[in-house]
C-alpha cells in the first residue's frame, strides 16, 4: 500500500532529532558517572550543547507541524492502537521540549550558566538554589528515561507496522519511496 | 603692639597644628573591613563563565592617600573560603589537583613597589604566592577616600598553570580556561 509522506523537512527533522536524542542520552547517561574532571565538564558540555540544539529543532518542529499538518494514515488498526499512537505522538513532542528546559533550570540551580557551543552564554533561569537544583536533576532523569521508554515503543511499534503488518507505514517517514508495498507483488 | 603680633603668630599656629594633627591621623587607613571587602574570580568552563571568590582574609594595609606610593599591603588569604560552583567542585578545588589546602592552606600577596599615576590610580607591583610558589605580580589598581573609608578597586588576570592549579588531566585549557580574572575589592577604615 503506497502511503502519503509526510514533507520532506517534517522527515529530516523526525531523523536528525532521532539521532541527536539517542547521542544526548548516551552522553548525560555516561557522564552522570563520571568523577568530577576535565572529562565530565567537556561531555556534559556537549550534552547541553546537543540538549539546546534538541529544544530549537522541537519549537521548529511544532511550527512546521502546525502549518503542515500529518499526511492521513489511510491504515486501519484497531481503535487502541490508534489511541495509543496519539498518545505517544503528544508524548514524545512534550518530552522533546520539557527535557532540554529542565535540564536548562537545573543548569542554571546548579549555578553551571549554560552557553551554546562556547559561541555565547545563555540566560541563566533560576538564581543558584541547591535544593531546587537537585528537584530539577531528578525530574531531568525521570523525564529522559520516560522518553527513552516512549522512543522504544515508537521503534518496535514501527518495526512491527514494516515486518509484521507490512503495511508500508514506516515509508511515510522515510526519505524514499516504500519497497514494502503490499499491492505491489 | 609686637607682643600681640607675635601672640596672634602663636596661636594661629598652633590652631594650624591642632588642626592639622587630626588630619592628618585622619588621612592613615589601615583597617580592612572584610564585611565590605571582596576577592573574586571568574573561571572558565567550557566557554561559560562561572564566578567565585574568598570569603576569608586577612591583612595588613598602610594607605596614606597624601603619600599613596608610601602605600603597603600584605594579604593573607584562606584557601579553604573558596566558593564557586557546587560542592563536588569546591572538594576538587581543594583538593591535591588543585590549591592543595592541606599543604597551603593560605595564599599571600605581598606589595613591593606603588606607583602613583595620578588620577586615583595606582599601579601596585608585588609578590602572589599560591601553592607554595611566589610569582611577581603587577596590578592596576584605583582608590577613592569616601569620608572615613577609603575603597580600592583592582583588577588582574592570572594564568592558573603559573601556580600549577588544576595538575594531571586538569592541565588541558579546553576544559578549564588557564586563564583567571580576579578582582579585588577593598574597603579600608582609618584607625
Amino acid at each position: 500500500m503506497e502511503q502519503t509522506r509526510y514533507t520532506i523537512p517534517a522527515i529530516l527533522i523526525h531523523w536528525v532529532m532521532a539521532a541527536l536524542i539517542i547521542v544526548v542520552w548516551t552522553i548525560g547517561t555516561l557522564a552522570v558517572d563520571m568523577p568530577l574532571g576535565p572529562d565530565r565538564i567537556v561531555s556534559f558540555s556537549w550534552h547541553k550543547w546537543i540538549g539546546i540544539t534538541i529544544l530549537f529543532l522541537v519549537l521548529l518542529r511544532i511550527v512546521w507541524r502546525l502549518t503542515h499538518p500529518a499526511p492521513e494514515l489511510n491504515i486501519v488498526m484497531p481503535k487502541w492502537q490508534e489511541r495509543t499512537m496519539i498518545f505517544t505522538h503528544w508524548a514524545l513532542y512534550i518530552l522533546m521540549f520539557s527535557i532540554p528546559v529542565v535540564g536548562w533550570l537545573m543548569s542554571s540551580a546548579h549555578g553551571y550558566t549554560v552557553n551554546y557551543f562556547g559561541l555565547f552564554e545563555l540566560p541563566d533561569l533560576v538564581s543558584k538554589d541547591k535544593v531546587l537544583a537537585e528537584q530539577l536533576e531528578d525530574l531531568h532523569g525521570l523525564l529522559a528515561d520516560g522518553l527513552m521508554i516512549l522512543v522504544g515503543l515508537h521503534v518496535l511499534a514501527a518495526l512491527k507496522h514494516q515486518f509484521i503488518d507490512k503495511d508500508g507505514l514506516l515509508s511515510r517517514m522515510s526519505f524514499h519511496k516504500s519497497s514494502n508495498k503490499k499491492g505491489a507483488v | 603692639m609686637n607682643k600681640f603680633f607675635r601672640g596672634l603668630a602663636l596661636l594661629s599656629t598652633s590652631l594650624l597644628l591642632c588642626g592639622n594633627i587630626p588630619s592628618v591621623n585622619a588621612a592613615e587607613f589601615n583597617v580592612i573591613d572584610i564585611a565590605k571587602s571582596k576577592i573574586t574570580f571568574t573561571t572558565k568552563l567550557m566557554g561559560s563563565n562561572l564566578n567565585g571568590g574568598f570569603s576569608k582574609f586577612s591583612g595588613k594595609v598602610d594607605f596614606n592617600p597624601d603619600q599613596p606610593e608610601k602605600a603597603r599591603a600584605n594579604l593573607v588569604i584562606e584557601i579553604a573560603s573558596f566558593n564557586a560552583g557546587g560542592d563536588d567542585l569546591q572538594e576538587e578545588a581543594r583538593g591535591k589537583d588543585w590549591f592543595n589546602t592541606k599543604s597551603f592552606p593560605t595564599a599571600n600577596f605581598v606589595s613591593d613597589v606603588v606607583k602613583n599615576l595620578g588620577n586615583n590610580r595606582l599601579e601596585i607591583t608585588g609578590k602572589l604566592s599560591i601553592k607554595g610558589k611566589a610569582m611577581p605580580l603587577t596590578m592596576a589598581a584605583t582608590y577613592q577616600v569616601q569620608g572615613k573609608q577609603v575603597v580600592f578597586d583592582s583588577s588582574f588576570q592570572l594564568l592558573r598553570l603559573d601556580y600549577g592549579l588544576g595538575a594531571g588531566n586538569w592541565a588541558d585549557t579546553s576544559a578549564v580556561a588557564n586563564e583567571v580574572p580576579v578582582k579585588v575589592h577593598l574597603v579600608l577604615n582609618s584607625n
